[in-house]
């Protein structure tokens, strides 16, 4: 009866597939920029600058991936991310406190995060309808609290602001003659930190696993003994925590405070979220894929730029391009995959 | 005999808006014992179980398990209680693996241990000698194996009650022995087990006990040694048997003289090998075979549900294109398919819109038709099936499961096919149902109807058809007509061999 099937090794699972088609897309577009484009492409500068400008929106993207997995939606990170930096520039003028900042930033994230998941799982109200109130909403008080941009004049701050990791060995000479240091910000940590974390959460701990249950087949996982509402409510905390993280990243990178700051991030979230392979009905997906859907997007912008396309419809139209371009190879893999006949 | 009682429901009331689902209901299980939980559509057996394994909570009366009263307000409830449920639908997650899908909702730390895990699902699955692995993704394995994982995993939770929800509709005979084994090694374990299933000799073949519902009442809790199977059938549909046996042989055979219907030639599709099939009018027909030998991927070829790739048709000897299920209703073929929850009932709209959709789709969108046509439509074939359903507006899903099928069943009659293929229609449906059924099949062939029918009951098939096509891994391995028509005949033909 048992088959010598023990000694085969399992077929790639869909997520591991499509994750790693994300990888392998992004290099290839990687390498060939560098062979087509050259100049900034050919330093290692040119991918921190790229983690440098998008350490917010890697750690938006992650929460996202989580609600995803779950298969839920939230469309109010960037909102929140951006009524974040509002409140805590403010309040850093205002003679407040850094660490205080921190928690108010969590705080902000948090309190989205814990309505949003009160209302999805407990009341059961779809989770586009709750979240897109709660981006207006944020969106509505960010201008309330300064229609005006405004601009960290905290002493304190400006260290922080300022620090930068110097990776020497990975710089480069510039043309005339002087050596010059990789650099990283420290935001750029955090989005590591962040995405290390939500892998171990989502591959290792019982909580991730349960994510993916609920996102697979919500009745099952019910009868399964998960606590269904309890994680689904969880996922939007943890989206929610998340986007108050990303507010104060943003606000490290930026140093001040707009209305329209983190304008369109939860579309490009989402975008990310679904390169790198998860899907919007639930249950498949990683983040290690949703790092490169953010590499891929905003390398694609950058290589837009480098070609001279400097107006900003071009990335937008190449973005679209690409979004589209991988919900059809996915979609045509999958089909492709789940065609065939199914092992016994 | 007498073990000690393991678990007492007594005076089980359940309420749901507009029917008294159950009615101070009693049921005991003991220890060591398969009892078997029998009953027609709407008796109240799903009912039941689920307010065991607290997905309903119950409106009076009270659980006892081996003396002590338990409050179930959820599965994980049930679960800590020692209640396990395998259900007929599969209720594990997919896109989970094997290993996880039996141990997730129950690991003792907030770490997964995916290796122990794997390797210990690796062992289990080899005690039960279930041909799959742990590191495996569920979804990739087949339907009879899914549901032995869920097994497995309710074993592996040491449960004191074992509930079995019709654990055999998806399995095959081989399949089903294993489970039978299975079951008899847990009993001698001392766990109660709860068995639902509508296969009657399968009740006999392993049960102790049989308690009969009927109409969310208790009939009456007998010794299955005790219980003859004819009585055991009216006890569970109030009715005598005679109708039973008079629909033996009425099987018209057609073939000989009558006009052909439908033809192909060498058909194939996506899923189904080439093959040749004709139908005549009014005639019924089956397609035999056990479970994955490529009888519905066949029909569901000549309803061009799958893609099509190759092969010639003729509808009244007129060369025809079939590749789109509307490229054949136009031609006056209906499908009734055999997955209801996926390929048939949309649970969300009424029954009223569930029944007129197909003609919806044969008329086209641009004509639309009216509601209190629609609610004409409606109302007769709530009549003529019997659907019991609270209203024509009540949603389809809160219907149970036989009259759920009776709405597609009335969906597909509305279009007034010429040939109409029923794919499994009696799975998971009580007997009084599948009696219903069976007539209205061989009503339909006296008007005219082709009918193209297929079950995994035998019995059931050379009660209907005057012309079985008996399929075998993937190929059509012979046709029995006539005298041949008997059990013993085609078990004979489905397993291969002259002898």
């Amino acid at each position: 009866m048992i088959k010598n099937n023990s000694l085969k090794r399992e077929p790639l699972t869909d997520t591991q597939l499509l994750t790693t088609i994300t990888i392998i897309i992004f290099f290839t577009m990687y390498f060939t920029a560098m062979g087509t484009l050259g100049g900034g492409f050919l330093r290692f500068q040119q991918i921190f600058d790229i983690l440098n400008d998008n350490a917010s929106l890697i750690i938006v993207s992650c929460g996202l991936t989580i609600v995803m997995i779950g298969g839920g939606i939230d469309i109010s990170v960037g909102a929140v991310t951006s009524l974040v930096v509002m409140s805590c520039v403010m309040y850093l003028n205002s003679g407040g406190n850094i660490f205080v900042s921190i928690l108010l930033a969590l705080g902000i994230g948090l309190a989205f995060g814990l309505v949003h998941g009160f209302l999805i799982s407990y009341l059961e109200i779809q989770p586009f309808i709750v979240t897109l109130a709660g981006m207006f909403l944020a969106r509505g008080l960010t201008t309330i609290i300064s229609i005006d941009p405004q601009k960290v004049q905290h002493k304190g701050f400006k260290t922080l602001l300022d620090a930068e990791i110097k990776i020497p060995w990975l710089g480069y000479t510039a043309n005339n003659g002087n050596r010059v240091d990789a650099t990283m910000e420290l935001g750029v940590v955090i989005a590591i930190v962040v995405l290390i974390a939500v892998f171990i959460l989502l591959r290792y701990l019982r909580l991730g696993r349960a994510f993916y249950a609920i996102g697979g087949n919500q009745q099952s996982a019910l009868m399964l003994g998960i606590n269904v509402k309890r994680t689904r409510f969880i996922s939007y905390v943890i989206s929610g925590a998340l986007s108050g993280i990303s507010g104060f990243v943003f606000m490290m990178h930026t140093g001040a405070g707009n209305a329209t700051n983190a304008a369109g991030m939860e579309m490009n979230a989402i975008a990310a979220s679904i390169i790198g392979g998860t899907l919007l009905t639930g249950g498949v997906g990683n983040v290690a894929g949703t790092f490169f859907g953010v590499m891929i997007l905003t390398t694609i912008k950058k290589i837009v730029v480098s070609s001279g396309l400097n107006q900003p419809w071009w990335q937008n139209i190449t973005m679209g391009g690409m979004l589209c371009f991988f919900i059809i190879l996915q979609s045509v893999v999958l089909s492709r995959r789940n065609g065939k006949k199914k092992a016994v | 005999m007498d073990n000690p009682i393991l678990l007492t429901m007594r005076h089980i009331e359940k309420r749901f808006p507009g029917v008294l689902a159950l009615n101070n209901v009693d049921f005991t299980l003991r220890k060591g014992e398969i009892h078997a939980l029998m009953g027609e559509n709407g008796a109240g057996k799903s009912t039941l179980i689920k307010i065991l394994t607290g997905v309903y909570q119950m409106d009076g009366g009270e659980v006892q398990i081996e003396g002590k009263p338990v409050v179930i307000h959820s599965p994980q409830d049930a679960q800590n209680s020692g209640i396990s449920t395998v259900y007929q639908e599969i209720t594990l997650c997919p896109n989970l693996t094997v290993a996880e899908n039996m141990f997730i909702g129950r690991e003792d730390s907030a770490w997964i241990q995916r290796k122990e895990y794997e390797k210990k699902a690796d062992e289990i699955l080899g005690r039960l000698e279930i041909p799959t692995r742990g590191a495996r993704i569920l979804g990739r394995c087949s339907l009879a194996i899914q549901q032995m994982v869920a097994i497995a995993r309710a074993v592996d939770m040491n449960c004191k009650v074992l509930i079995l929800d019709e654990p055999t509709s998806s399995l095959d005979d081989k399949e089903v022995n294993m489970l039978f084994k299975l079951m008899r090694d847990l009993k001698a374990q001392g766990v109660g087990i709860i068995f639902v299933t509508h296969f009657l000799e399968q009740v006999y073949e392993v049960s102790d006990r049989i308690t009969v519902l009927r109409n969310g009442e208790l009939v009456g809790e007998y010794p299955a040694s005790d219980l003859p199977q004819v009585e055991l059938v009216a006890k569970m549909i109030g009715k005598n048997l005679d109708e039973f046996s008079a629909l033996k042989g009425s099987g018209k055979d057609v073939s000989k003289n009558g006009e052909v219907f439908y033809e192909a030639e060498e058909l194939s599709s996506s899923q189904a090998l080439p093959f040749d099939f004709k139908i005549h009018k009014g005639e019924v027909n089956g397609f035999t075979g056990l479970l994955g030998s490529g009888r519905s991927e066949s029909v569901r070829a000549i309803f061009g549900a799958d893609k099509v790739n190759g092969g010639t048709v003729k509808v009244k000897g007129e060369p025809v294109k079939i590749t789109r299920p509307i490229d054949a209703m136009k031609h006056g073929i209906g499908y009734l398919a055999e997955d209801r929850k996926r390929d048939g009932i949309i649970a969300e709209l009424s029954v009223r819109e569930n029944i007129i959709l197909a003609l919806q789709v044969m008329n086209g969108f641009f004509k639309p038709i009216s509601r209190s046509e629609s609610e004409a439509f409606a109302d007769e074939y709530i009549k003529v099936l019997q659907i019991k359903t609270a209203s024509r507006e009540t949603p389809v899903g809160s219907l149970s499961g036989g009259n759920q099928q009776k709405v597609i069943l009335a969906r597909w009659l509305l279009t007034h096919p010429d040939y109409l293929i029923l794919d499994e229609p009696t799975r998971g449906i009580d007997v009084g149902t599948k009696l219903e059924i069976q007539k209205l099949v061989l009503k339909l062939a006296e008007e005219g109807v082709s009918v193209t029918f297929i079950s995994s009951e035998v019995e059931e098939m050379l009660r209907t058809c005057s012309r079985l096509i008996v399929m075998r891994d993937r190929h059509i391995v012979g046709e029995l007509t006539g005298e041949d028509l008997n059990q013993a005949q085609v078990m004979k033909t489905i397993a291969g061999g002259e002898a």
